[in-house]
C-alpha cells in the first residue's frame, strides 16, 4: 500500500514538474533575453553572460510605451469596474428572480460570447469611424465590457446561487431594507466571485491585441500589446528585441499583482457554516 | 408581544395555483401555535405571509390589532427562526446576535449586554466569538434562536427549526425551544412537518391540508375528536387505523368483525343521501389482548381474531401487526397521507396495528383473539371525509344514542 502511494506520489510530482517547466519556460526565456545586451542576445544561453537593464531603460525613455502602459491599465480597469458592476446586477437577477425572457437573456449573452470576434472587428471598425469613437479609450472599452459581460455575468451567477436565499430573507427579518441586506450579507459573501469575476475580465482587456490593433491607429488609445508589434530600434539596423522583451516583462506585471493581491480575497468556503450541513 | 389575526387569508401565485385558502386564525398573546401538514399544504406559505416575505393576495392579517397587509418585514418587529438557521457565515455568533440591534441603531452597550444575556440563556457565551463554520449543528440551531430572542419581537415565528438536528438532539430542542417560549411568554407561530412536534410543542395545532386548515384546537383535542379523516390519519404514531366498513341493516360489516352501531348514527345513516360504506377508524392503544381484558372492560368492546404478522416489543407495551382479510379502506385523504409518508409499497390485504399491554403472550405468527374498544371508534364518510361519530365537536364512538 505505502509501496504504492509512493509511486503514485511520485508519478504525479513529475508530473506537475513537466507541466510547470512546459508553461515556465517561455516566461523565464523571455525573461533573459530582456537583460541580456544586443551583442549576446542571440548566444543561445539561457542565463545571460552580461546582465543589462539597458532594455528596460530604453523601453521607459520613449514616451511611447508608457503612454500605452497607461492606456492599457486604465482601459482594462474601467472596463472591468463597468463590467463587473453591470455584471453582479445581471448576475443577481438570473440567480434570484425569476422574470419573462430570463432564459432568451441568458441565451443571447453566450452567443455573444461565442461569436467569432474576427468578424467582429470590421463593421466594429466601421461604426467606432462613423460615431467618432475610433482611436478613442471609450472605443475600446465598450467592446471590451461587451465580451466580458456574459463571462461576468455567467461566472456571478454562479457565485450568486451558492449563496442561501435564507440568507437575505434572515437580514430583512432582523430589519434590514433591501440594501442593506445586499451591503451587509450578500455582497461580502459574493466578494470572492466579483474578485474572481474581476480578475477574468481585467486578463481578457488586458490581453487583448485583435479590437486593440484594429480600432486605434495613435498612442491616444494604443494599448501595450499593440504598442508592441509597433516597436523599433532606434535606427534601422538595431534589433528591438531586447525592448521587446522588456517590454513584455513589464506588463506581466500588473496582471501578477492584480491576481495575488485579489487571490487572498478569494477565500473559499466563505458560506460554509451559514445554513445546515 | 402581541396577537396575531389571519382573516380571510388567502395566497394565489402568478401562474393560478392557490397556495393558501381563507384562513381564519386568532393567535392570542403569548400563545404557542403549531402549523402542521404534509408538504405543500401552505403552512410555509402562511408562515411567509406573517413574516412579510410573501405578499397577501387577499385577506388581511393583523399583528397586535395593526394591519400589516403592507408593511416590510422589518417594520412588523417579528423575528424568524429558519429551517436552514440562515447564519450569517462572514460574521462571529456575537455579531450574528448583535446584526438586528445594530440594525436598529441601538448603542454599543445596550447591544453588548442584550447579546450577553440572550447568550446566557441559550448557553452560547463560550461560542460568542466563534464563526457559524466552526460550530456544530445544534450550536448552529442555538445561534438562530439566539439571534431571534435577542431584540425581544412581538412575535416568533419558527420554520421547522429542528428539522436538521438528528432525531437525539431534536427531542433535546424541543424541550428547550418549548421552555425558552414560556419563559418569554412570547406569541409563537411554529412550522412543522412532524405530527410528533406538533403535539408534544404547541397550545394549540392547526392542521392544514391544500391550503385550507382542516382543524385547529389543542393537541389531545385532535387526538381524541378528529374532525375529519385527514386529521385522524396525521395524527398519532403509529397511525389510526381504517378499515373499509359496509352500513349493512343497523351493523356494520367489518373485517374485523360484525360492528353494532348506536341510534345518533343510525339516524344520520337513514338519510336519503347517506353513504353506504363507511371507513371505520381505531387508534392502536384501543385494542387489547383478549386474554387480558376484565369482564366489565370486556362488555365495552367487540373482539376478533386474526393471524398475527410481525410483533415489535417495546418494552413499555407490544406493537403488534394483523393481516385482515377483505377490502381495504381507501379515501383520497388516506392515500395522500401515505404518499406524504413516502408509503407508496403496501403489501396486499388490509393490515392492523394495534398496541397490547407488555404482559400479552402474543407471538408471531400465531392467531390470536383481539379485543377492541367501541366507544373509541370512529365513522368517517369515505366522500367528505367528515367524522360521523363527531357531535358537538366530541367523539362518542360508534354506540351513542
Amino acid at each position: 500500500m505505502a509501496d504504492t502511494t509512493t509511486r503514485a506520489k511520485l508519478r504525479w510530482g513529475l508530473l506537475d514538474v513537466i507541466v510547470v517547466v512546459f508553461a515556465l519556460v517561455p516566461v523565464l526565456w523571455i525573461a533573459s533575453l530582456s537583460f541580456k545586451t544586443p551583442a549576446t542576445l542571440t548566444d543561445g544561453r539561457f542565463w545571460p553572460r552580461e546582465w543589462t537593464l539597458d532594455n528596460y531603460r530604453s523601453i521607459f525613455d520613449t514616451d511611447q510605451f508608457v503612454r500605452a502602459l497607461v492606456n492599457s491599465i486604465g482601459i482594462a480597469l474601467i472596463a472591468t469596474l463597468v463590467a463587473v458592476v453591470l455584471g453582479a446586477m445581471a448576475a443577481y437577477a438570473i440567480s434570484r428572480l425569476d422574470f419573462p425572457g430570463k432564459k432568451l437573456l441568458v441565451g443571447v449573452s453566450l452567443l455573444i460570447a461565442m461569436f467569432p470576434q474576427v468578424s467582429l472587428v470590421s463593421p466594429l471598425f466601421e461604426i467606432e469611424r462613423q460615431l467618432g469613437l475610433f482611436d478613442t479609450w471609450p472605443g475600446l472599452i465598450l467592446p471590451y465590457i461587451t465580451f466580458a459581460l456574459p463571462l461576468a455575468i455567467y461566472t456571478l451567477s454562479a457565485f450568486f446561487k451558492q449563496i442561501p436565499w435564507d440568507l437575505e430573507k434572515a437580514a430583512k427579518m432582523d430589519g434590514a431594507t433591501q440594501g442593506q441586506a445586499f451591503r451587509r450579507v450578500i455582497a461580502p459573501l459574493a466578494a470572492p466571485g466579483l474578485f474572481t469575476t474581476a480578475i477574468l475580465v481585467f486578463i481578457f482587456c488586458w490581453n487583448d491585441f485583435l479590437f486593440a490593433i484594429t480600432l486605434t491607429s495613435t498612442e491616444r488609445a494604443r494599448t501595450v500589446p499593440v504598442a508592441l508589434s509597433f516597436f523599433t530600434g532606434e535606427s534601422q539596423f538595431e534589433d528591438p528585441t531586447g525592448a521587446i522583451c522588456a517590454a513584455a516583462v513589464v506588463i506581466t506585471v500588473p496582471i501578477i499583482a492584480f491576481v495575488l493581491f485579489f487571490q487572498r480575497r478569494i477565500v473559499s468556503g466563505l458560506t460554509s457554516g451559514a445554513v445546515k450541513g | 408581544m402581541a396577537d396575531i389575526v389571519l382573516d380571510k387569508v388567502s395566497k394565489s401565485f402568478p401562474d393560478g395555483t392557490v397556495a393558501v385558502q381563507d384562513v381564519d386564525l386568532e393567535i392570542a398573546d403569548g400563545e404557542f401555535v403549531i402549523l402542521v401538514g404534509p408538504s405543500g399544504c401552505g403552512k410555509s406559505t402562511t408562515l411567509n405571509m406573517i413574516a412579510g416575505l410573501e405578499d397577501i393576495s387577499s385577506g388581511e392579517l393583523r399583528i397586535g390589532g395593526q394591519r400589516v397587509n403592507d408593511k416590510a418585514p422589518r417594520d412588523r418587529d417579528i423575528a424568524m427562526v429558519f429551517q436552514s438557521y440562515a447564519l450569517y457565515p462572514n460574521m462571529t455568533v456575537r455579531e450574528n446576535m448583535a446584526f438586528p440591534l445594530k440594525l436598529a441603531k441601538l448603542d454599543k452597550e445596550t447591544i453588548d449586554a442584550k447579546v450577553d444575556e440572550a447568550a446566557k440563556v441559550l448557553e452560547l457565551t463560550p461560542l460568542l466569538d466563534r464563526k457559524p463554520a466552526n460550530l456544530s449543528g445544534g450550536q448552529r440551531q442555538r445561534v438562530a434562536m439566539g439571534r431571534a430572542i435577542v431584540r425581544q419581537p412581538k412575535a416568533f415565528l419558527m420554520d421547522e427549526p429542528l428539522s436538521n438536528l438528528d432525531a437525539k438532539l431534536r427531542v433535546q430542542m424541543r424541550t428547550v425551544v418549548s421552555r425558552l417560549q414560556k419563559q418569554l411568554g412570547t406569541t409563537t407561530v411554529y412550522v412543522t412537518h412532524d405530527q410528533t412536534e406538533a403535539m408534544t410543542l404547541g397550545d394549540r395545532v392547526v392542521i392544514m391540508r391544500g391550503g385550507a386548515i382542516q382543524q385547529v384546537g389543542p393537541p389531545q383535542e385532535l387526538y381524541d375528536h378528529p374532525r375529519n379523516l385527514f386529521v385522524a390519519g396525521f395524527i398519532g404514531s403509529p397511525s389510526m387505523n381504517f378499515l373499509h366498513a359496509a352500513v349493512d341493516d343497523g351493523t356494520l360489516r367489518t373485517a374485523v368483525g360484525d360492528v353494532p352501531i348506536g341510534d345518533r348514527i343510525r339516524r344520520e345513516l337513514e338519510a336519503g343521501d347517506a353513504p353506504r360504506e363507511l371507513i371505520l377508524g381505531i387508534r392502536p392503544e384501543h385494542f387489547e389482548d383478549a386474554e387480558l381484558v376484565d369482564d366489565d372492560t370486556r362488555r365495552r368492546g367487540a373482539e376478533f381474531t386474526a393471524p398475527v404478522d410481525i410483533v415489535e416489543s417495546m418494552g413499555s407495551d407490544k406493537y403488534v401487526y394483523f393481516t385482515l382479510e377483505g377490502e381495504r379502506a381507501s379515501a383520497a385523504e388516506l392515500e395522500e397521507l401515505a404518499a406524504d409518508a413516502g408509503a407508496d409499497f403496501s403489501g396486499g390485504g388490509a393490515s392492523l396495528v394495534t398496541r397490547l399491554s407488555a404482559e400479552s403472550t402474543v407471538r408471531e405468527g400465531e392467531d390470536r383473539r383481539v379485543w377492541f374498544n367501541l366507544e373509541k371508534i370512529h365513522l368517517f364518510d369515505p366522500s367528505t371525509g367528515r367524522n360521523l361519530t363527531l357531535h358537538e365537536g366530541r367523539s362518542s364512538g360508534a354506540l351513542a344514542d
